[in-house]
């Protein structure tokens, strides 16, 4: 089992959300975060002084899967999150990680079945 | 059947003054939403206060005081009938179309301190400026008496029809004072004296705030040709209309085409910043210019407003919020001496003379009474209160409770 965290600009969630469930992905957990990368922050102009908005607001969405989901998944949300068709600074990250287990409250089910 | 006709004059020329009075109490949510927008969240709900409570105490103060200082009629308007006694309307509706006049010059004032004084300095403050400071000046200009016996305004060809320097420029002068005794809030100019930018909460209220102003302003001047009910005066309410509206209309785009000469963007709180801009340049004399004429003294106020804002903010280190001290003063000063330009009865002579009358007293007595309240009580919040918000300090209350942080 693999946990994904995909980092994401924030008017890609739906895109993302629908790519997901196209390949069967069942559960997405999504926080509203801020911050920042190699895209750094971005400059405003107010009454006529510039300021720098230092960290942007992004969507992380947490996935718990199947590990021979992953693949599907990070091509999933890739393809849907990237910006045009060379994509652009900005556009995210995704981080894979381990799981070690997953408990369905309801039932008490573990490991892949309760996915 | 001639005293029926004097009587329907009586009652259009009073309905006209009431209602034109109540145009301009609504600039009073005008000025809330305008200043609530270019606040930032944590001090929303002080400045809706502020705004609420100095309404009431301009009210107040000038029907205890202020209104006898400014025209007679005694002390809580007991002999109010002898001030219009000739007029063609009622005397009650010249005092409710003067007082709503008292509260705008005083709004003026909450927008340039907002986000750092204290709530309750400021209503002291309210109860000297609008019971004794504006109604002295406005018993020297409108009411015509005597500078504490030396000269008369009028005498000097002085005019100014609704109030550019007396409710404008008066207002942003006892702001002046206020905001330096006061100083700038937290975070707005780094060590080094270069100047932030702190923008505001919320452009669509800001924008709000200013489409009430405008509308408002036609009970502004419109309201100050005092009567309505003969073709004469009706023609020069409409005139003051067209004119009062072109105005606005330049001082936005002169702004607009300005700022985005100079930064590359349209810089939208210059846009509504150029509107009142325009407002306040033709208040002095929105009856005599042809439309194209109010169009461009409306449009010099829109370029003059981004350039004071500009120069007030990162040369003189003066830190005003919403930029009340630029567009009620600088640019009221320039509707005073535009005056002459489209009006053969009033001359620049006058015009300064009236101008430097009313700063050097507003002026004067605010910056000796906000020093006072200083030593007093105190006129700023602590650092603390102040980066928390004033809300939670001063009102006990969010303007927002539901929005996270």
């Amino acid at each position: 089992m693999k946990m994904l965290t995909a980092i994401i600009k924030p008017f890609k969630l739906d895109d993302v959300r629908d790519a997901l469930s196209e390949i069967g992905v069942s559960g997405i957990t999504a926080t509203e975060v801020k911050g920042f990368g190699r895209q750094k922050g971005h400059t405003e102009l107010y009454r006529g002084a510039e300021y720098t908005i230092d960290f942007l607001p992004k969507v992380k969405l947490e996935i718990a899967i199947a590990a021979d989901q992953v693949d599907a998944a990070i091509s999933a949300i890739s393809g849907a999150a990237k910006s045009d068709d060379e994509g652009k600074i900005g556009d995210g990250k995704i981080f894979v990680t381990s799981l070690e287990e997953v408990v369905r409250i309801r039932t008490g089910e573990t490991g892949s079945v309760a996915l | 059947m001639e005293n029926t006709i004097l009587e329907m004059q009586f009652a259009i020329d009073t309905f006209y003054f009431l209602m034109m009075g109540a145009l301009v109490m609504w600039m009073a949510a005008g000025f809330s939403m305008l200043e609530a927008g270019l606040v930032r969240s944590k001090n929303t709900a002080e400045i809706l206060t502020k705004n609420v409570g100095l309404f009431a105490i301009s009210c107040t103060m000038y029907m205890v005081y202020g209104y006898d200082v400014m025209y007679g009629g005694g002390v809580m308007l007991e002999g109010i009938e002898v001030v219009a006694k000739d007029a063609t309307y009622a005397a009650p509706s010249d005092f409710f179309f003067q007082v709503v006049f008292v509260a705008t010059a005083m709004s003026i004032v909450s927008g340039a301190v907002a986000e750092r004084m204290k709530l309750f300095s400021f209503f002291a403050f309210a109860i000297v400026f609008t019971g004794i400071i504006y109604p002295m000046e406005g018993s020297w200009t409108w009411n015509g008496a005597s500078v504490f016996g030396m000269y008369t305004l009028g005498d000097l060809g002085f005019s100014d029809f609704a109030g550019s320097g007396i409710v404008h420029m008066a207002g942003a002068a006892a702001a002046l004072a206020g905001v330096m005794v006061l100083g700038a809030r937290k975070g707005k100019y780094n060590k080094d004296g270069s100047s932030n930018a702190i923008p505001g909460a919320n452009m669509p209220l800001a924008t709000l705030g200013t489409f009430i102003l405008w509308m408002g302003w036609f009970g502004f001047n419109g309201g100050s040709v005092l009567a309505m009910a003969s073709k004469e005066s009706a023609n020069a309410v409409a005139m003051v209309f067209l004119n009062t509206n072109a105005a606005a209309a330049g001082g936005v785009i002169a702004a607009l085409i300005l700022v985005k000469l100079l930064w590359g963007k349209a810089d939208l709180t210059m846009a509504l910043n150029g509107a009142l801009a325009g407002l306040v340049a033709i208040t002095a004399g929105p009856d005599t210019p042809t439309a194209l004429e109010a169009t461009l003294i409306g449009a010099v106020g829109g370029v003059l407003v981004v350039f004071s804002i500009d120069i007030l903010d990162k040369v003189f280190k003066i830190d005003d919020p919403v930029g009340a001290i630029s567009v009620h003063g600088v640019v009221g000063l320039w509707g005073l001496l535009a005056v002459p330009l489209t009006n053969s009865g009033v001359s620049f002579s006058g015009q300064l003379a009236g101008a430097g009358t009313i700063f050097v007293w507003v002026f004067g007595t605010s910056m000796v009474l906000w020093l006072i309240l200083k030593a007093i009580m105190g006129i700023r919040v602590s650092d603390q209160e102040e980066s928390e918000g004033v809300d939670i300090a001063e009102c006990g209350l969010e303007a927002y409770p539901e929005f996270t942080k």
